[in-house]
């Protein structure tokens, strides 16, 4: 995990922050994130991410979930132990449709849960950089981050110039994701390698 | 200032005075940060004090058996069910509130949603204590979940609605819990960005699961909570349904009507948005949030009431209707005699459920009192305890007297122990609210932040001016055509 320097812009108003995301962007800077106390509709596209996957695998996990249900059942009932209920068929499909329909959301949810967990590195103890606290009350904290030839300077002054109230340079470890993980502050000690 | 998205001037604001960002996590967080009241420990205690009594209860059930309670042949069911029932409809408003009026877009759902889930999972928590204590010998509880077992192996039937309803509610909690701990990790990292004593940092860290608040996981967050919505949607409709299964699958008359599934959702609604209403009047009021959850959150809620209200009064007549249009004998019975009745031995419990139910709600066609939060707070207890009524009827006046008059039962009372396990139930749920509204936001905080510059009261008055021109002149001319 490499040690980066990044510049940390924090903007008190969306209006201002969309318009600085738009100029930082086309000026060629390459933002790192940006850190905002709410959704903000409209900043993922403006900042080029692309739209995620997560309801695809959600779709997926229900899949496994309607499976799992209708072949355990199926099973269950036609053969490994065969309940004679009233001389009523033993592959009994829509008696079966709750517990199929139910099966299917919990295993979608579940799983959506889990994967949303995976990839936003989201556990207990994780301790991650925080550029700005109060990225999570009201300020929006676009980060930039410095290549080699990155003249600081003139990133601050740039960003000063797109509306920033306030700025300051810091210095981060990437993780293996967009995340980062901070091991000097972790909680339990556990050198060499992160949680993940 | 232009707002991001456009919002209609007629709607009235959802966050009345001038807020901003930081005021707004002020207001909110302060009752976590700060020491609680007097009046807290006042109410957490009596709290905990239910609960002592109502786990007592339950020992006695355990340790001397089911005959503690005074259910008998034919009322099986009694107390017990009546309370799962009433419970697991109660559970019902926090996630219609949060998945059907996300996937509608109300934008009102911002001040309630929180508390409403919190309220939810409570509820369904307590509602599970029922059907688990009644099985007697609880420490073979875990016969009802499939798993390879040394028995066969055995397993549960299938077809059965009672095995559905396990999978069911089970199902429901845990999609609950998930959507509702997933809105509040971005509150509770809010939280730990704030804190300034060590343990507070560290609790909320720790629950906070290490967010950021990066752009993608607010994307995913998004997405995650709109899927979940989808998801929830059906699954609340189905939880009630099922349940209603466990009485219509049967051949009980009173019980198998094919009008029990929207009967039962439409109850369930109403309960849930009465204990709501119950908690978020007393809520508001004490934490000082009457400023987000409004007069106006208020009214939109008792217009669902006397919504839901009105339809379960219809499913009541209804079936009355059947009972005498089928020209059923037994199902005549159970209706018009057992129920309808009023000098029947429980004759009485039948009117109490109409009048809470179906016609002291009506009163909220009237706007004025639909707006007066001591009304709003009285009905909610009104509707609860109609609700807890209907339970009642259905249950135990469709059993009481079955088709051998010879086992007829006799006027049932509840023991001691059945009403106490009911009151721990209460305990259990007031000990769990006390600490949410301690410990976790109440109001969700980010969701509130993101309609705060569409609906906020400062910014709707700097809200494109000419429209509100436009809706004079609309309405001046709407009045003329008209």
């Amino acid at each position: 995990m490499a040690v980066k320097k990044f510049v940390v812009g924090c903007f008190d108003q969306e209006q201002v922050l969309f318009s600085a995301v738009k100029k930082v962007r086309s000026s060629g800077y390459k933002i790192h994130d940006v850190y905002t106390p709410m959704a903000i509709h409209g900043l993922d596209k403006a900042m080029g991410l692309r739209e995620t996957s997560i309801h695809t695998a959600g779709f997926f996990y229900g899949l496994a979930g309607t499976a799992t249900a209708l072949c355990g059942i199926g099973w269950i009932f036609t053969s490994d132990w065969p309940l004679n209920l009233g001389g009523k068929p033993h592959f009994a499909l829509p008696a079966w449709i709750p517990i199929v329909f139910e099966l299917t959301v919990l295993f979608s949810a579940i799983g959506m849960t889990l994967t949303f967990c995976y990839l936003c590195q989201l556990a207990p103890f994780v301790r991650k950089h925080h550029f700005h606290l109060r990225s999570s009350d009201d300020m929006f904290v676009m980060v930039i981050e410095c290549a080699a030839k990155t003249n600081q300077e003139d990133v601050s002054a740039f960003l000063q110039q797109c509306g920033a109230k306030h700025i300051s340079v810091q210095q981060a470890e990437t993780g293996w994701w967009l995340g980062t993980y901070d091991k000097h502050r972790a909680p339990f000690k556990e050198e060499g390698h992160s949680l993940f | 200032m232009a707002s991001l998205r456009y919002e209609s001037q007629v709607r009235p604001p959802l966050v009345e005075g001038t807020k901003d960002y930081h005021q707004i996590t002020e207001d909110i967080v302060r009752p976590i940060e700060s020491n609680p009241s007097k009046l807290w420990w006042v109410g957490f205690l009596l709290a905990v004090g239910l609960l002592c009594f109502g786990i007592y209860s339950v020992y006695r059930e355990v340790v001397y058996g089911i005959g503690q309670w005074n259910i008998n042949h034919t009322i099986g069911w009694g107390w017990d069910i009546t309370n799962f029932v009433w419970w697991i409809g109660i559970g019902h408003a926090g996630t219609l509130i949060s998945a059907i009026l996300l996937l509608f877009r109300q934008g009102w759902r911002t001040g309630v949603n929180r508390a409403a889930e919190a309220m939810t999972i409570f509820a369904v928590l307590c509602a599970a204590q029922f059907p688990l204590w009644h099985m007697g010998r609880v420490w073979l509880a875990f016969y009802v979940f499939p798993y390879p077992n040394t028995r066969g192996p055995v397993w549960p039937n299938f077809n059965s609605a009672l095995l559905w309803d396990v999978f069911a509610i089970s199902t429901y909690f845990t999609v609950s819990l998930l959507f509702w701990y997933t809105g509040l990790i971005p509150d509770l990292a809010t939280i730990r960005d704030r804190a300034k004593l060590k343990w507070r940092k560290f609790m909320y860290g720790v629950l906070s699961l290490g967010w950021t608040g990066s752009t993608k996981h607010w994307q995913r967050h998004e997405a995650l909570a709109l899927v979940l919505a989808g998801l929830s949607t059906p699954l609340v409709l189905s939880v009630h349904t099922i349940v209603s299964f466990d009485f219509a699958t049967s051949v009980i008359p009173g019980w198998h009507t094919t009008i029990f599934p929207p009967y039962f959702v439409a109850g369930a609604i109403f309960s849930g948005f009465a204990m709501v209403q119950s908690l978020l009047v007393v809520t508001r009021k004490v934490l000082h949030l009457e400023e987000y959850i409004t007069i106006e959150h208020i009214d939109v809620m008792n217009k669902i009431i006397v919504l839901t209200g009105s339809i379960v009064g219809c499913a009541y007549l209804t079936e009355l209707f059947v009972a005498w249009y089928s020209q059923d004998r037994f199902e005549s019975w159970a209706f018009l005699q057992n129920r309808v009745n009023m000098f029947s031995p429980l004759g009485w419990s039948y009117y109490i459920m109409m009048s809470c139910n179906v016609l002291s709600p009506q009163i909220f066609w009237f706007r004025k009192l639909r707006r007066n939060v001591t009304v709003t707070f009285f009905m909610s207890v009104i509707v609860n305890i109609g609700m807890w009524f209907e339970r009642f009827v259905i249950i135990v006046t469709s059993i009481y007297r079955d088709f051998v008059p010879s086992s007829w039962s006799i006027y049932y009372t509840p023991s001691i122990w059945e009403v106490g396990f009911y009151l721990g139930t209460f305990g259990f749920f007031f000990t769990c609210y006390f600490l949410f509204s301690k410990f976790f936001p109440v109001i969700a905080l980010a969701e509130i932040k993101h309609i705060l510059k569409r609906s906020g009261e400062k910014y709707k008055e700097q809200m494109d001016p000419e429209e509100k021109e436009s809706i004079e002149a609309f309405a001046d001319e709407y009045a003329h055509a008209h």
